[in-house]
């Protein structure tokens, strides 16, 4: 168990590096650089004026050159100062350690993928079970399609949609940021329910469309599952339906879903960038979509590299969690 | 402009009528007594996040926008565009144009009581030329040959020519509390977030991604804002922007053309919202590549400026929002000149030009032809504006009624500056310029500004207009300077380097219950410290400090 461990964890590096390889290539391949937003279209710069800027930037530097530095930085764990104007250090826009732990940007992100990774998993389980033991009846009809109008209607579209509904016409639920105006001037429980009011529409759009992956998932191993010969034994020997299905049948059917669970972050964080910028919340997807339109390179590849490290670490839990709940796994 | 205030003088007379017991507060906000009153904050709704608050480093709007409100130049520009003072009281030109010298207000405090000097004018002049400063906008000093303190309060510099532009350099990007930061490197203190200024607000409170709150500056030296608190919130789409304004969310946005004339003219935006409408200083062109064969020839480009109907163009991209353009200013200003010839929608003449030119349609398809080749060309724009796209589509069909086909490329903005603009790789574009409110525009035109990055990027070369360009920017004569516009403005509209498009209008939306907003020709903002909302009407708590 701790040598498999200890090798995965030195697998992850090999894999953690081509990732920024190759995520500083293709950031830098894109047309445009940092210092466009001082100098693009602004007839008052002269092309001394910009050289003198790309060179305070360090972009005159051979592309190896710039990954070698950037490459010295990062394995002390510092990611370098954002080329926005402010230059601040990335790593204070990701996780400012001056804001409330509420206010930090991964933090946020965080929370709401976490809540909704909840959501989805709470619904889209106990869907996918139902679909396959009432297989191709009216209601696995009627939940199916319902799944995949939420895979195919658009987030934003949506999003726009119930801010109608919830904000304006019922006035029921705050449209867009995390917490209303006057949220210092409210009582202990006045804030909780601000914020969480907050998070109702985002966390509900960023799950409604991963509802239709999951319970399809789910009912497709379900199926496989109930048409085991250790299941037609289970009900052979006289066991209940009930106790057919939610003691046998779900517990194996369930063990392929933990691997989903590693392999949902990139797609979670993708989404943020998405429902971020609609309803207006400053998590790491906001920040992320912003550097890349300012081709902020620091930023940017630091947003990656924690991207990608949290996708890997998914996919190392799920291994383990895997190896937990199956002994055949663990045997090998 | 007209029509709009009179509707609105007679929805007042309306409101005025029904006569609502004072207090309740459904009633129509514009029905209250108009007495102005300190209190309450303004929202305002912003798509980008401001990034650093010290203009000398900013490069984006969003940070201009709230630096502006913080800092203050030397002088400004006044509501019929002429320059008046600001931080200087008064100021003097040498006979040569050579020296300005700038007598400065007195008494004017930093926010942490220490009085402003000509010293700080120094310290910002000297750090904005300095090599380590990451600037954009130090080509203006480069100019001075010489600054000198005379007196704490007198300020004077010297220019090796004369420079028309160089008064309203003068502006807050020079303008830096000295005692703060002197011996410090400006990029590395934590100023830009935590800035000391002496405008009419003060950085109260930045939630990165959320909001920038300001509050009033009660020393502030043309009087304390009525308005307590300016609220900057950071809503990044549009859209929702526009749902948290009808939510009460915010007080104020730009509108776009549909918001302006079809969304907001439910029953509660007429009774909650005034809406603002004025020319913005831009315009957008229709731009050829004048080393591409099909344009060379001056006949052409007439000819297509004869064949797109401008009005058309204003009306349905723009739903009438805005002016059509006869050159590179707006209408209405001190340099426009309201003579200039233009062809008008004319397709026989546009039809003439191009045969005189050579081009005719000898196979029958449709499409003209000269020496064997169909006249086809792509017309490029950005991603992400739909006023561009939709106005090159109107081009496009107008243009294949005189037998031209047109193709359409929409590309993302760096990679069409980058790759097309830059490498000189476009037969047409259509682009947008914002102007500044001096007329200068010698990077535009000039044609020792054509190598790649720079803005002559049509490759425009007319020795007349580069001596008119040279002469515009070295006098200070306002009546020498419009005769040198007024001219090139002539031969621009004959030679059409660009086909210009439109002026469009800035489209704000602002809460009813703020009074005192008077619209002119540079917009709404410039009296902000002058807004209020009478007692009765504050919806937001006083401010605790």
């Amino acid at each position: 168990m701790i040598s498999f461990l200890a090798k995965r964890l030195l697998e992850m590096i090999p894999t953690l590096l081509g990732i920024t390889i190759l995520s500083f290539l293709i950031i830098h391949l894109a047309p445009g650089k940092p210092t466009d937003v001082l100098t693009e279209m602004n007839p008052k710069i002269t092309p001394e004026a910009r050289e003198r800027l790309e060179k305070y930037y360090g972009l005159d530097k051979p592309l190896y050159v710039q990954y070698g530095l950037w490459l010295k930085r990062v394995v002390k764990f510092d990611f370098g100062e954002s080329f926005s104007t402010d230059r601040r250090p990335v790593i204070a826009k990701i996780w400012d350690t001056k804001q409330p732990l509420m206010e930090r940007r991964l933090f946020i992100t965080f929370v709401i993928n976490a809540l909704s990774m909840l959501l989805i998993f709470l619904i889209a389980i106990p869907i996918g079970v139902f679909s396959a033991t009432h297989q191709n009846s009216f209601a696995d009809k009627v939940t199916t399609v319902t799944v995949f109008i939420g895979f195919a209607a658009p987030a934003f579209w949506l999003a726009l949609l119930l801010m109608m509904l919830f904000g304006i016409q019922l006035g029921w639920l705050p449209i867009s940021g995390l917490k209303s105006m006057d949220y210092d001037t409210l009582s202990f429980f006045g804030k909780v329910w601000d914020r969480a009011g907050h998070l109702i529409l985002p966390v509900f759009i960023s799950s409604f469309g991963g509802l239709a992956g999951l319970s399809r998932f789910m009912r497709g191993s379900m199926l496989e599952v109930i048409r085991q010969d250790y299941i037609t034994a289970a009900r052979a020997k006289g066991l209940r339906e009930k106790e057919v299905v939610y003691r046998h049948a779900l517990r194996n059917a369930l063990l392929p879903i933990i691997t989903l669970l590693g392999l949902a972050v990139p797609g979670l964080i993708g989404g943020s960038v998405i429902f971020e910028n609609i309803f207006g919340i400053p998590g790491m997807g906001q920040l992320f979509y912003m550097s890349v339109m300012t081709r902020d390179y620091p930023l940017v590849m630091g947003i990656l590299t924690i991207g990608a490290f949290l996708t890997l670490i998914g996919n190392l839990l799920a291994d383990i969690g895997y190896m937990l709940a199956d002994p055949r796994i663990r045997a090998k | 402009m007209k029509k709009i205030l009179s509707i609105m003088f007679l929805f007042i007379l309306i409101s005025g009528c029904r006569q609502e017991p004072a207090g309740n507060g459904n009633q129509a906000v514009t029905a209250i007594s108009d007495e102005p009153a300190y209190g309450d904050a303004l929202v305002a709704g912003s798509i980008g996040e401001p990034s650093i608050l010290i203009p000398m480093l900013a490069g984006d709007s969003a940070s201009h926008d709230v630096a502006g409100l913080i800092f203050n130049g030397l002088v400004k520009y006044h509501t019929d565009l002429s320059v008046i003072g600001d931080l200087a009281e008064s100021w003097d030109i040498s006979a040569d144009g050579l020296v300005i010298t700038f007598h400065l207000r007195k008494g004017v405090k930093w926010f942490d009581g220490v009085e402003f000097t000509a010293e700080d004018i120094m310290f910002g002049y000297k750090t904005i030329i300095d090599e380590k400063t990451p600037t954009a906008y130090q080509e203006d000093y480069l100019q001075v040959e010489k600054a000198e303190v005379l007196a704490p309060q007198t300020f004077r510099v010297t220019y090796r020519k004369p420079f028309a532009p160089a008064l309203t350099s003068w502006g807050n990007l020079v303008v830096l509390p000295k005692h703060l930061l002197e011996g410090r490197d400006i990029t590395k203190t934590d100023f830009g977030r935590n800035p000391v200024g002496l405008g009419r607000y003060k950085l109260r409170n930045w939630t990165p991604g959320q909001e920038v709150i300001l509050e009033s500056n009660r020393d502030y030296f043309q009087g304390r804002p009525y308005i307590d608190r300016y609220i900057y919130r950071i809503i990044p789409d549009p859209a929702t922007m526009f749902l948290e304004l009808k939510a009460g969310g915010i007080d104020l946005m730009g509108l776009t053309p549909i918001q302006y004339t079809k969304q907001t003219d439910t029953k509660h935006f007429v009774e909650n919202f005034r809406k603002f409408r004025y020319p913005v200083f831009a315009y957008t062109y229709l731009g050829f590549n004048l080393r591409h064969p099909f344009f060379k020839d001056k006949r052409v480009r007439q000819a297509i400026a004869c064949a797109i109907d401008k009005k058309e163009i204003v009306d349905v991209v723009l739903f009438g929002l805005g002016k059509p353009a006869t050159g590179p200013y707006v209408p209405d200003t001190w340099p426009y000149n309201p003579n200039v010839r233009t062809c008008g929608y004319d397709l026989g003449k546009a039809k003439e030009l191009l045969n005189l030119a050579g081009w005719a349609d000898r196979d029958g398809d449709g499409v003209l032809e000269k020496d064997g080749s169909p006249f086809a060309f792509t017309i490029l724009t950005n991603m992400g504006n739909s006023l561009r796209m939709n106005t090159a589509t109107i081009i496009q069909r107008r243009l294949a009624k005189i037998g031209i086909k047109v193709d359409i490329r929409v590309l993302e903005w760096s990679t069409f500056i980058n790759e097309f603009i830059d490498k000189r790789r476009f037969q047409a574009v259509i682009l947008g310029w914002n102007i500044g409110l001096d007329p200068d525009q010698y990077d535009i035109w000039h044609s020792g500004k054509t190598k790649e990055k720079e803005f002559n990027f049509v490759g425009y070369n007319n020795p007349e207009v580069d001596e008119l360009l040279e002469k515009g920017r070295r006098t200070f004569n306002m009546e020498e300077r419009k005769k040198a516009y007024f001219r090139i403005q002539e031969i621009l509209a004959e030679e059409l380097p660009y086909i210009f498009l439109y002026v469009p209008d800035a489209t704000p939306i602002i809460h009813a219950r703020f009074r005192g907003i008077k619209p002119s020709p540079i917009g709404i903002s410039y009296n902000l410290e002058r807004w209020y909302v009478p007692k009765a009407l504050q919806r937001h708590a006083a401010m605790q400090p």
